[in-house]
């Protein structure tokens, strides 16, 4: 039916058009008319979302308003519903309902107007519902073990998060067993999938026992990171029963994921340096701490040196004053041996006589005419003999 | 992972306990000794641990009936 509508034909009952002929006609005038999508801004208003998925609502400014439906598979790709008033922006295409003769907009895509729009009403609604359950709280986040022993990892098996983890982690701390609970992180299904990961890992705790988690994945767009943003994988982040490090791959965006975990790394590599000391660092502190190990021994042995060292000395010291006070002793022991001595007679300037045999001649008697004997003087002797009368 | 082995971090603690009764305590030579001998030893297990270590890396599977399975290799 591309022809001109013939005003007059109509006029023949039997050549009247059909309802659905208008109709038809008018949704052709209509999609013609504005060649393609546009994007159209208005107030949200009568939202309702069908059974089927798909979204009707009207689109409204203060002085008109259009009949808008965005089909499930368009809106499945939005965070959150818009809400009554919501100011948003949509591209859309006009077209006719021809069951209805309804004009509407077929809409493609749609945007809050207000910055990062549903994602972040979204977002600020779930963040909302996790501070209230005491998710969010500070005092929750649990320390990192300094030196873990198995690292469970929940990320994409084929991505290069985890790759980079086991490079990192191999070279950085090769005493940790890395295991991968392997998920789908970005498209359908993936919320699903990381939450039933983040299950296995808590099982897995139960078989053998976990150190710390690191759950994320590499960089992606916002939409692809979005799976870290849903409030039941941040619930099941929460739920993990054992530290957790984020490591949604995003510099600048902070994900419900990042808010949940006890660390938030930027990158799985930067997670990877968060859950695990650095094997060199590690050997200075243990050469650090043998030191200290040998310092200690030394000190002992000094100061068991220096005890031994002090007895002696005062050993030495008893000695000395014994070896001192019998000194003095035997000093006027020999003053009064010296006193005795008949040297010291002699050297008054007595002599002794004694005959050969060595005998003292004291009396007169001994002393026979012609008898030789020896005169003991201080400096010596001197033979000598008795005259004859 | 065999079980009677002490964690690494265990080891350490250890360590640092040693010497920090041996640095603050007055213990007499021959408790010294011996903490001193143990003390060296775990010094030479955490050290020789480092070096042979090598990264190990294990996937996590779920069969059917909801058992864990961990699977070599990455």
């Amino acid at each position: 039916m591309g022809d001109p509508l013939d005003l007059f034909a109509a006029t023949a009952p039997e050549g009247a058009y059909t309802v659905l002929q208008v109709s038809r006609r008018a949704r052709q005038l209509v999609e013609t008319g504005f060649t393609g999508a546009l994007w159209v801004r208005g107030e949200v208003t009568g939202f309702k979302r069908y059974q089927s998925g798909h979204w009707y609502f009207t689109l409204r400014d203060r002085f008109a308003q259009l009949r808008c439906i965005m089909w499930a598979k368009e809106n499945r790709r939005l965070p959150a519903e818009p809400t009554e008033g919501l100011e948003v922006f949509v591209l859309a295409r006009p077209t006719v309902w021809e069951e209805r003769g309804e004009f509407r907009l077929t809409v493609v895509e749609l945007l809050t107007t207000a910055a990062g729009g549903l994602w972040q009403l979204k977002l600020e609604k779930a963040k909302a519902a996790l501070a209230k359950d005491g998710l969010l709280d500070p005092g929750r986040k649990r320390r990192l073990p300094a030196y873990p022993e198995r690292v469970g990892v929940v990320t994409s098996a084929d991505g290069a998060a985890w790759r980079d983890v086991v490079a990192l982690a191999a070279r950085r701390w090769p005493l940790a067993e890395l295991c991968l609970v392997a998920t789908r992180v970005q498209g359908e299904g993936a919320e699903d999938d990381v939450c039933r990961a983040l299950g296995v890992l808590a099982r897995l705790h139960g078989v053998r026992r976990l150190d710390v988690a690191i759950v994320g994945r590499g960089g992606g767009s916002k939409e692809d990171l979005w799976t870290f943003n849903s409030e039941r994988v941040a619930r099941a982040v929460a739920a993990v029963p054992v530290p957790v490090v984020s490591a949604v791959g995003h510099e600048t965006d902070v994900t419900l994921c990042d808010l949940v975990a006890d660390v938030r790394a930027p990158t799985p590599s930067a997670a990877v340096e968060s859950a695990t000391p650095d094997r060199a660092e590690v050997q200075a502190h243990l050469a650090h701490l043998s030191q200290r190990l040998a310092r200690d021994l030394r000190a002992r042995a000094e100061r068991a040196v220096e005890r031994l060292e002090r007895t002696a000395d005062g050993l030495a010291v008893v000695m000395l004053r014994r070896l001192e006070r019998g000194g003095s002793r035997l000093a006027a022991h020999g003053a009064r041996l010296d006193a005795l001595s008949p040297l010291r007679v002699l050297a008054r300037g007595y002599a002794v006589a004694r005959d050969s045999d060595g005998r003292v001649l004291r009396r007169v008697a001994q002393l026979a005419p012609g008898l030789p004997f020896n005169l003991r003087v201080t400096d010596g002797e001197v033979p000598a003999r008795v005259m004859e009368p | 992972m065999n079980a009677e082995r002490p964690s690494f971090a265990g080891e350490l603690a250890r360590l640092e306990e040693i010497l920090r009764r041996l640095e603050a305590e007055d213990l007499d030579l021959d408790e010294a000794l011996r903490l001193f001998e143990e003390g060296v030893e775990r010094l030479r297990s955490a050290r020789e641990r480092l070096t042979t270590a090598e990264a190990k890396v294990k996937r996590v599977l779920q069969d059917h009936a909801g058992k864990i399975k961990l699977e070599d290799g990455d």
